[in-house]
């Protein structure tokens, strides 16, 4: 019996490695300080209540974000550990199948557990105080999305210790990723981490397109309405046509797995070529749905810090549009080497090189709207002038990379790698960490350390550079992607060990990041926003006190033009909720909580845990629990609540104490 | 706390007020449901699409095992196709029944239309079991892979839809006609007939032109 267990455990936990058993005793003692410390401040039924079962957009905005810097913080790690790695030649941290399985997990977490929560936390926060919306269209469904990414999320660190890591790359490639190459459980996990999670991001798709489309505030006109929901607009129509083609292309190779199936086999018929065409299908959109949002941020941010009106706000949409049009026209960029033939590779050249045209058009855009403007160098404007001249030489490069003959060299080599990331958090990073700074007063109520953000601001952009310029050397040296370790005659240790340095500064800002919410947090008093309109703002959300009541809009806003807010104000028009007749206020429709989409997300984690082990007994259950949550969710009619108009009275009364008296 | 105030506060309930959601500057949350589930069938024309792409691609990959025309009764589809279709126009009376506002004629007809439903499950699932029968199985080669994941998601699809509609023809003879019931009737006909619009392509591609 002893002997039994035994033997279960050594297959079912991961063992052997030093560095995860330290990891599991601080998993052991985080889970334990966490359930120590909610059980003795008493605070089970309050975090229950008050986010567990809400379904407040700004609530589960919060969530997403701070599951994103958790794992932010988990991706970084992983990232240390390679850049350790290749500090100098022929050294020996991680063994080779552990370094495949940390690039493996960077990649996936990165972009799929950290860039696409942050980017939902900030939809979720800010998209329905922009329109003038009390929530989202389906704040029921809204809350699902979330806890089913977040159940994915942790299925898939799970595998870290329990069951081992996927180890094919952050895409999966067949046929290294099929049952007969990779028996391990790593790849399953995989598969169900972002299959689970990825339902979320659907459906989060298909709530702001309806959101933005639907639930405008009267007189908001599509063409009045501020860039940063035109940009989740955006980005959103690029979710609902990509995503459903990974849960269709993951479903594949789950069959192929578990079910012996022969889609992307080397035997049977099957064609690992086909999964790759498909992956990218979903690939290359998903870039630009998690950088569109970026762009929309840096819109905003711009604008509001030059004191000035976008410059081309027309020529900004249809950039927007045309991107996520043309985002699904360039996927076998990602793979000139397959052999397609000159044309089908002129094809997707051509429409990649296409793309830097839209791109280049918002690149000025910006830089003319800061031209003759009074510019306030706060953090948020701070990161969005060191995104320009980044995400340029990322793009240009980019355009080095579409030359299909040229790629031919290029491809898989660390230009590749210092490509993307200069892209990616250049862009993406850097932008949501902008909007984060530029609407944190408004989430939370006070502000953050000027002073620490711009040490994390400078250690991030020198880091930056520092770690990736040598990359694009060290590519046109010869230095492949995914290589664990590489030899004294190759000549490539100096450029990587000062790349490595470029990676502890990034990590070291990630630190001053850190303590500049702490910071924060423990100053929050004396740093309050009592203004609700911190930076002199332009759009709506700046309308309402910080950080906003729970119905939003006391009284929905009449929107008359563009940059409402700020019109209003010049014109002397502009009036805060406190001052608000009682006569004009009505009782607010809002929806209730609900425990549903927790228990369903966690029945979904039990059927992706049964999955991943094959075991029949815990996926049954599970899948059942998901029907049972679905059926009760439907015969469930008593789902909102009206907000009394003395409520209403009195919370505003209590926000915009202090400021107006 | 904050969440625990304004829910006992609140005096009134949602459905005590006539028609939530009017006179809020914000349109009517049923008629934003419809809208919201067209979007999700865009989704799932992907979701289908992608499965029609790899069923395309890999057809032709038999791997000396059987191939279409050895394996395929087109009667058989026939059949299927005919039941489903007719199930498309009994859902469609359902829906006439419910905008009239006839209850019983709604979940009737509504009755009907799982049932032939139903039929064509076991139909589909009698085909399969044939299938596998005679060595055809999933794991023999790339196009029955492809074969059984494109049948068989339809089918899943079909099948989930009866047990909704089921919930569905619970709730009717419990609530009656609301705005609510009306948008969930609504919903699922989209539903429905957006299967038979999906299996007309999958009679087409798979059967039609596999047999030629």
């Amino acid at each position: 019996m002893l002997h039994q267990i035994k033997d279960f455990a050594s297959g079912f936990f991961v063992t052997g490695d030093p560095l995860i058993y330290g990891a599991d005793a601080s998993i052991v003692l985080v889970a334990a300080a966490i359930v120590f410390t909610l059980t003795y401040f008493k605070k089970w039924r309050w975090l229950w209540r008050e986010w567990l079962t809400s379904v407040d957009h700004k609530k589960i905005g919060i969530m997403y974000i701070l599951a994103a810097f958790l794992m932010m913080f988990r991706g970084g790690v992983d990232a240390l550990l390679m850049r350790a790695q290749l500090a100098m030649p022929d050294y020996q941290l991680l063994k080779p199948d552990h370094y495949n399985e940390i690039f493996t997990t960077h990649g996936v977490i990165m972009i799929l557990f950290m860039a696409m929560p942050f980017m939902f936390g900030l939809f979720n926060v800010i998209v329905p105080l922009q329109i003038g919306a009390r929530d989202v269209a389906y704040p029921f469904l809204n809350a699902l999305s979330f806890w089913l990414f977040f159940a994915g999320a942790m299925l898939f660190n799970l595998s870290f210790v329990i069951g081992g890591s996927p180890d094919a790359g952050w895409l999966a490639y067949p046929p290294y990723s099929e049952l007969m190459y990779n028996p391990g459980v790593g790849q399953d996990f995989y598969i169900w981490g972002i299959q689970i999670s990825g339902i979320g991001s659907l459906m989060t798709g298909i709530n702001f397109i309806v959101t933005i489309l639907k639930m405008r505030a009267p007189g908001m006109k599509l063409m009045k309405m501020p860039l940063f929901p035109w940009s989740v607009l955006s980005s959103c129509i690029a979710i609902i046509f990509s995503f459903p083609i990974l849960t269709a292309t993951l479903a594949l190779l789950f069959l192929d797995r578990y079910a012996d199936a022969h889609f992307f086999t080397l035997d049977g018929g099957g064609n690992p070529m086909m999964y790759i065409n498909l992956i990218w299908m979903w690939g290359h959109p998903e870039v630009y749905i998690i950088v569109l949002p970026a762009f929309g941020i840096f819109s905003e941010i711009v604008s509001t810090f030059s004191r000035k009106k976008l410059f081309g706000y027309h020529s900004m949409v249809y950039a927007m549009m045309i991107i996520s049009v043309l985002s699904f026209l360039v996927w076998a960029h990602h793979f000139f080497t397959m052999g397609s033939g000159a044309d089908v590779n002129a094809f997707f050249a051509l429409s990649t090189m296409l793309i830097a045209i839209p791109t280049g058009v918002k690149v000025f855009n910006w830089l003319f709207t800061m031209f003759r403007g009074r510019i306030t160098v706060k953090t948020p404007m701070l990161w969005t002038i060191g995104f320009i001249p980044c995400f340029i030489v990322g793009g240009l490069t980019g355009v080095l990379l579409s030359v299909a003959p040229a790629d031919f060299q290029f491809h898989n080599s660390y230009f590749l790698i210092a490509h993307f990331h200069q892209v990616i958090i250049g862009g993406v990073v850097f932008g949501y960490f902008a909007g984060l700074y530029y609407w944190w007063p408004k989430m939370f109520g006070f502000h953050l350390s000027e002073r620490i953000g711009k040490w994390a601001f400078w250690f991030w952009n020198i880091g930056f550079y520092v770690c990736f310029m040598p990359q694009y050397v060290l590519g046109l040296m010869g230095m492949t992607r995914r290589v664990v370790s590489y030899s004294w005659d190759k000549g490539w240790w100096p450029l990587n060990f000062v790349s490595t340095i470029g990676a502890v500064l990034m990590g070291i800002a990630f630190l001053f990041q850190a303590w500049q919410i702490f910071n924060g947090i423990k100053h929050f008093r004396a740093r309050r926003d009592t203004t609700g309109d911190p930076w002199n703002g332009r759009t709506l959300e700046w309308s309402i006190p910080s950080p906003a009541p729970h119905y939003n809009f006391a009284v929905l806003p009449e929107v008359g033009m563009l940059d409402d807010w700020w019109e209003k104000k010049q014109r002397g028009e502009h009036q805060r909720s406190a001052f608000i007749a009682e006569e004009k206020l009505e009782p607010i429709h809002m929806p209730k909580n609900s425990g549903i989409p927790i228990v369903m997300a966690g029945c979904w984690f039990l059927a992706g845990f049964g999955f991943v082990f094959h075991w029949l007994w815990l996926t049954i259950p599970g899948l059942a629990g998901v029907a049972f949550c679905m059926l009760a969710h439907s015969f469930h009619y008593d789902t909102d609540y009206y907000i009394p108009v003395q409520e209403i009275k009195e919370t505003e009364a209590a926000l915009w104490k202090g400021t107006i008296s | 706390m904050e969440g625990d105030d304004f829910m006992n506060s609140s005096s009134l309930k949602a459905e005590q007020m006539h028609h939530p959601g009017s006179g809020h500057g914000h349109p009517d949350p049923e008629e934003m449901r419809t809208f919201g589930f067209w979007i999700y069938l865009m989704t799932d024309i992907m979701i289908f699409g992608t499965f029609f792409a790899t069923y395309i691609v890999l057809r032709h990959n038999t791997d000396g095992g059987p191939g279409p025309a050895d394996l395929f009764d087109l009667n058989g589809a026939i059949v299927s196709t005919f039941l489903l279709l007719t199930s498309s126009y009994t859902c469609g009376i359902a829906v006439l029944a419910l905008n009239k506002g006839k209850k019983r004629a709604l979940i009737g007809w509504l009755a009907l239309t799982a049932a032939l439903g139903a039929i064509f499950i076991g139909l589909e699932i009698n085909e399969f079991c044939h299938m596998v029968h005679e060595g055809a199985t999933m794991s023999r080669s790339a196009f029955l892979s492809a074969f059984y994941t494109l049948v068989g998601t339809h089918g899943l699809h079909v099948t989930v839809g009866l047990v909704w509609m089921i919930a569905l023809m619970a709730q009717l003879s419990a609530k009656g006609i609301t705005p609510v019931t009306k948008r969930k009737v609504n919903v699922i006909s989209l539903f429905w007939h957006f299967l038979d619009v999906v299996w007309i392509f999958v009679f087409t591609v798979v059967y039609l032109m596999g047999v030629k």
